[in-house]
């Protein structure tokens, strides 16, 4: 077997490849190498990929393959996987406009820390984030990790409406919300950058393995980008 | 509307096909399902009963994964405005073509003017409304199904809805053609899903797992084209949760509350629940067909016995002869 890979059977037509026990930088751009070597190569067998933080869920046709033979092409196609250091991926740069009113759980962050609002704000620009996973909904994207001075846990009751463009934190994690949906993540901003266009080319301005810091912007800003504020936070 | 002046254009660039009357409870177009995009998050869509909708296309003499209508419970209608072939098939909806009964299970004419209606179901929940060469949807990623959650396919990324006009080619095809009852699948309140032990079920002891495969769920009130929550006896995980990972279709999970969800065709691409396991496609079919309160149960099979069983299904399905009718 390839070294440290696992490759388990978990359905009818599918399997995953665990890459490590740990999401890291390092592995994020393994995942994509291979994600890269699994498309050039085995793309006639395969379905779909579904890359993730430490793990590549592959669909394949179950008539034109099976299990075995699939295992058998992934770990010899694998099994070379060069050892890279991690990718540089692009750099992003997303605004946000943080404040009281467009992030309603800021005070409470700074409750949680006791720090101030201004370096809640600070140490979340300051953190160069990696996108580790896309996914939960078009154009979701994970980004870590949150430093850990403003790690914050989920709201005990997620919101039924989580606006788009939302900045928000989950524990370690930190996401734009590509558009309105429910979520319990922490609001400490918004950001008027379209996360997810079904109809543009990229569809999304990050992809995996790519970086990306957060820029503190005025309401003048925010708006002049098209950024429209939510009205309420149910 | 302009566009109609020239006549010189097909059907479906005049956008004519069926004019949605009333849109039931949940009308859905669907081909075979969105794949190759779950990297940026699109779940597969598709039609929950894939053969009832691969019969559906059969009997109007299409490739099986054209597009079509999911229509779940009923209580659609629509009027033709081209001339063609229809067939429904799935749940027993009662269907009617200017108020008269009509069969499912094979194709008939329609002729624009007709008012094609179906009522609400008798047994199963989801039927699959044809027309010969499939609707004329603009793919969105690589296909026509709807997923309302994510706000992509079909017409515009949502259900169908009155005076929606879902565009068709009229055809100069004549002959109809049926599915005999004995060929045509069964529905009932009652299912057994074959599940592969997959995932983190490790992660579950053994008595956990007898008691799992052991026991009768029912379908709760949470039942959707997302994922078809379960209840029963609960079942415990020695985990809270994993690192989030691709979730394939027909997974079993379990969330703290010990309330498995079988995870369809709408479900979320990655999660962090843990899994004991993933039930056959030939199966989640089935339970989609049921609504709250159906009865299920789970059996542990084999990846080469599960490989079998659908390899088996579809030669059944190659094999299977429908008859001319007029």
């Amino acid at each position: 077997m390839a070294d440290g890979l696992i490759i388990e059977i978990v359905g009818e037509n599918s399997l995953i490849i665990y890459f490590s026990e740990q999401a890291s930088a390092e592995v994020t751009a393994k995942i994509q190498q291979a994600q890269l070597l699994i498309r050039k190569n085995m793309n006639d067998d395969i379905i779909d990929l579904t890359p993730s933080y430490t793990s590549i869920l592959v669909t394949f046709n179950l008539i034109k393959t099976n299990h075995q033979r699939l295992v058998n092409k992934l770990q010899t196609l694998l099994k070379n996987l060069p050892i890279e250091k991690e990718t540089q991926g692009s750099l992003i740069e997303l605004p946000v406009y943080y404040s009281a009113e467009s992030g309603p759980e800021l005070n409470v962050i700074a409750k949680h820390t006791n720090l101030s609002i201004e370096q809640i704000i600070t140490i979340h620009q300051q953190q160069e984030y990696r996108v580790y996973a896309i996914g939960f909904a078009p154009g979701f994207a994970y980004l870590g990790e949150v430093d850990e001075r403003i790690a914050m846990p989920r709201l005990s009751t997620p919101r039924i409406k989580v606006p788009k463009g939302a900045v928000a934190i989950a524990d370690r994690q930190t996401a734009v919300y590509p558009s309105a949906s429910p979520g319990g993540w922490n609001i400490i901003g918004q950001c008027p950058v379209e996360m997810f266009a079904a109809n543009s080319i990229p569809t999304m301005p990050v992809k995996v393995g790519d970086r990306v810091k957060f820029k503190a912007i005025s309401k003048d800003q925010f708006i002049s980008l098209s950024g429209v504020l939510a009205s309420t936070y149910e | 509307m302009n566009k109609q002046s020239h006549s010189h254009l097909k059907n479906s660039e005049l956008n004519l096909g069926f004019l949605v009357k009333r849109s039931g409870v949940l009308s859905l177009i669907q081909d075979e399902g969105r794949y190759g995009a779950s990297e940026l998050g699109l779940t597969n869509g598709g039609p929950i009963d894939k053969l009832a909708f691969h019969w559906a296309n059969r009997l109007c003499s299409n490739n099986l994964g054209v597009s079509a209508i999911e229509v779940s419970m009923g209580g659609f209608a629509a009027t033709a405005q081209v001339d063609t072939i229809i067939a429904v098939t799935g749940a027993k909806m009662p269907l009617s073509i200017n108020g008269q009964e009509k069969s499912l299970w094979r194709s008939h004419h329609v002729k624009a003017g007709d008012l094609i209606e179906l009522g609400f179901t008798n047994l199963g929940l989801r039927s699959y409304f044809a027309v010969a060469g499939g609707f004329d949807i603009t793919p969105s990623f690589g296909s026509s199904a709807t997923v309302c959650r994510e706000g992509i396919g079909g017409l515009n990324g949502t259900k169908l809805a009155v005076n929606d006009i879902i565009p068709c080619a009229k055809t100069t095809a004549t002959q109809l053609i049926k599915l005999s009852k004995k060929d045509q699948p069964k529905y009932c309140n009652e299912v057994l899903l074959r599940i592969i032990p997959s995932y983190q079920q490790q992660h579950f002891t053994d008595i956990q797992k007898k008691l799992f495969f052991s026991s009768e769920y029912k379908v709760g009130k949470s039942c959707d084209r997302m994922g078809y929550r379960l209840e029963g006896p609960k079942i415990s995980c020695d985990i809270d949760g994993i690192i989030s990972e691709g979730i394939c279709h027909g997974a079993v999970q379990i969330p703290s509350d010990g309330q498995p969800i079988v995870l369809m065709n709408d479900r979320q691409t990655i999660g962090g629940y843990p899994k004991i396991g993933s039930v056959l496609s030939i199966d989640t079919g089935k339970l989609g067909q049921l609504a709250q309160g159906g009865k299920i149960r789970f059996t542990a099979i084999n990846i080469e016995e599960a490989r079998e069983l659908i390899l088996n299904d579809l030669e059944i399905f190659n094999q299977t002869e429908v008859m001319f009718c007029d």
